[in-house]
């Protein structure tokens, strides 16, 4: 007992090194820091332009990270689907790009790249709201006194002011764009309509605990699995604080 | 130029940058309201629609009809739904500011280890604790119960943060001056700081609301009687239990209900959201 669930899990779970560990680790790069660079480039676009536009449109970009991402499947259920009735495929068709459907939902590559479309689709939350009114909030001056001081364009402007100016914010949306990130589970499954999907395609580390935990009952390696979940969780939190963290870190 | 007053020529460009990126965000909710409204035929239509031309309720009949037939009805995951969330919101705002006014006001002893320790819970999310909090639950007896709803989702430890910065905006004279005529520490939270972080409140009911209506693991996990789940739960055995098209339609109908209060919602307290993110960062 004991260490056993850990040796089982690092020498013996093929599902999970050969699949969950490694989507999980694709999964979380490209939603985190993408999701995450994307979210403060929005953020930063959104507050160019004036506030009436600005308010909609926040709305609007806000409004996947509110939509319940399983049942949201039926969406990209109809979208992808394999037949020549599903948007994407008719769509290709029509522009000659394809001869006959492409099988999306049952091919593990694009299933992963799906599910990940999916979550940059619905990874503008509450930390993309925190950015925007961070950058609202500085003080304008600062970027006066900075063109004064010999500052050239707005790339300069935006890593020599912005994005110093408003670390806070910076940090709060990367704590936030990890936790979403990773508490993310189940949208393969729900597009392929099988649990584990057709060769573990987009099977995350929590897909494996809650198969553990729920299915087999196994709490003691479900466990095993979380310490590791939470181990990752938050060493990519310890590297957010020393990126944006404040002079006490 | 940042937050401007009118629309200038210069700022074209970033309306070019925004307009394919809102039609991407906007497109599947967009398919979502008129695959909702969609009548059966145009479900199956060659080629595919994406407007429909006929507007029909069908899909909603059918969603409260299939709910019949499991034997419990509709009625009653809306009523669960909407009960839990009520109190979750009500009981996460009260515990919320208070554990917040706590941290933000009052001195004791491992103050600031307890800060860090709502932090680091944060970061913990919650399904990576999924197998605990499954223990917990057994051992409190409340499996099978209301409470096995509302429970997991009363400690909001994002809620008490946010609250946290936001009274940390308050100048402090204020509760001294307080102090001094003579009121007790309730008191003071209830007549001077409450009124005064209403926007934090407002933005804490959102974000309450939204893990408790769009919640399934409780049902899931916690809940054996049918008649005690809730709405997303039940929409979602719908989601995934069949992939006909037929069921294309009610599950539609499904995601709107689910969607449809929560992006009100939003849209009421928006000004309330923006100004507490102000206040959000982490230092």
């Amino acid at each position: 007992m004991g260490i056993q669930n850990y040796i089982t899990l690092l020498t013996d779970d093929t599902d999970f090194m050969q699949y969950a560990l490694p989507n999980t680790i694709l999964y979380a790069i490209i939603i985190g820091p993408g999701g995450y660079m994307l979210s403060f480039l929005v953020a930063w676009v959104l507050a160019q332009i004036p506030k009436k536009v600005r308010t909609v449109a926040a709305i609007i970009i806000y409004s996947p990270a509110l939509t319940s991402s399983i049942l949201m499947t039926v969406v990209w259920r109809v979208v992808f689907s394999g037949d020549n009735r599903g948007f994407l495929n008719n769509f290709l068709l029509n522009l000659g790009v394809i001869n006959t459907p492409i099988q999306f939902l049952q091919d593990p590559t694009t299933v992963t790249w799906i599910m990940i479309f999916v979550g940059l689709w619905s990874s503008m939350g509450i930390g993309f709201l925190a950015m925007l009114s961070g950058i609202l909030n500085i003080n304008k001056e600062i970027y006066e006194a900075a063109y004064i001081d010999g500052m050239k364009n707005r790339w300069q402007e935006i890593f020599y002011i912005t994005i110093p100016s408003m670390r806070p914010q910076m940090l709060f949306g990367a704590v936030m764009a990890i936790v979403s990130t990773f508490n993310a589970y189940g949208i393969a499954s729900a597009l392929t309509l099988s649990s584990p999907p057709p060769q573990f395609a987009g099977w995350l580390i929590v897909d494996h605990m809650n198969d553990f935990a729920f299915s087999r009952y196994e709490m003691g390696y479900a466990s095993a699995l979380s310490v590791v979940l939470l181990t990752i969780v938050f060493l990519f939190n310890r590297l957010a604080h020393r990126l944006f963290g404040g002079e006490k870190d | 130029m940042i937050d401007p007053k009118n629309f200038h020529r210069s700022q074209i460009k970033f309306y070019l940058i925004l307009l394919p990126l809102l039609v991407v965000m906007m497109l599947p909710i967009i398919f979502i309201v008129s695959h909702a409204f969609k009548p059966l035929d145009e479900l199956y239509a060659y080629p595919p629609k994406f407007f429909t031309t006929r507007i029909t309720l069908d899909n909603f009949r059918q969603l409260i009809g299939v709910a019949q037939q499991t034997g419990v009805p509709f009625s009653r995951y809306l009523f669960n739904s909407i009960l839990v969330s009520i109190t979750v919101i009500v009981a996460s705002i009260l515990i919320g500011s208070l554990a917040a006014f706590a941290f933000s006001f009052l001195e004791f002893k491992m103050k600031k280890w307890l800060f860090w320790a709502n932090q680091i819970a944060i970061m913990f999310v919650s399904v990576a604790v999924s197998v605990p909090r499954f223990i917990v639950m057994h051992e409190l007896g409340v499996v099978n119960t209301f409470f096995a709803h509302i429970i997991p989702l009363i400690a909001m430890p994002v809620g008490v943060f946010l609250l946290k910065q936001f009274m940390d905006q308050i100048p402090r004279e204020l509760f001294e001056a307080a102090k001094i005529d003579g009121a007790n520490k309730l008191q003071i939270y209830f007549k001077i700081i409450l009124p005064l972080i209403k926007p934090a409140l407002a933005t804490i009911a959102i974000l309450a609301f939204q893990s408790a209506w769009n919640n399934v693991e409780t049902s899931q996990l916690f809940i054996k009687d049918e008649s005690l789940m809730t709405l997303p739960y039940y929409f979602q055995t719908l989601t995934l239990g069949t992939s006909s098209i037929a069921a294309q339609g009610i599950s539609a109908a499904a995601s709107l209900i689910i969607f449809v209060p929560n992006i009100v919602l939003f849209i009421i307290l928006q000004k309330n959201v923006m100004n507490t993110m102000a206040h959000s960062g982490i230092k």
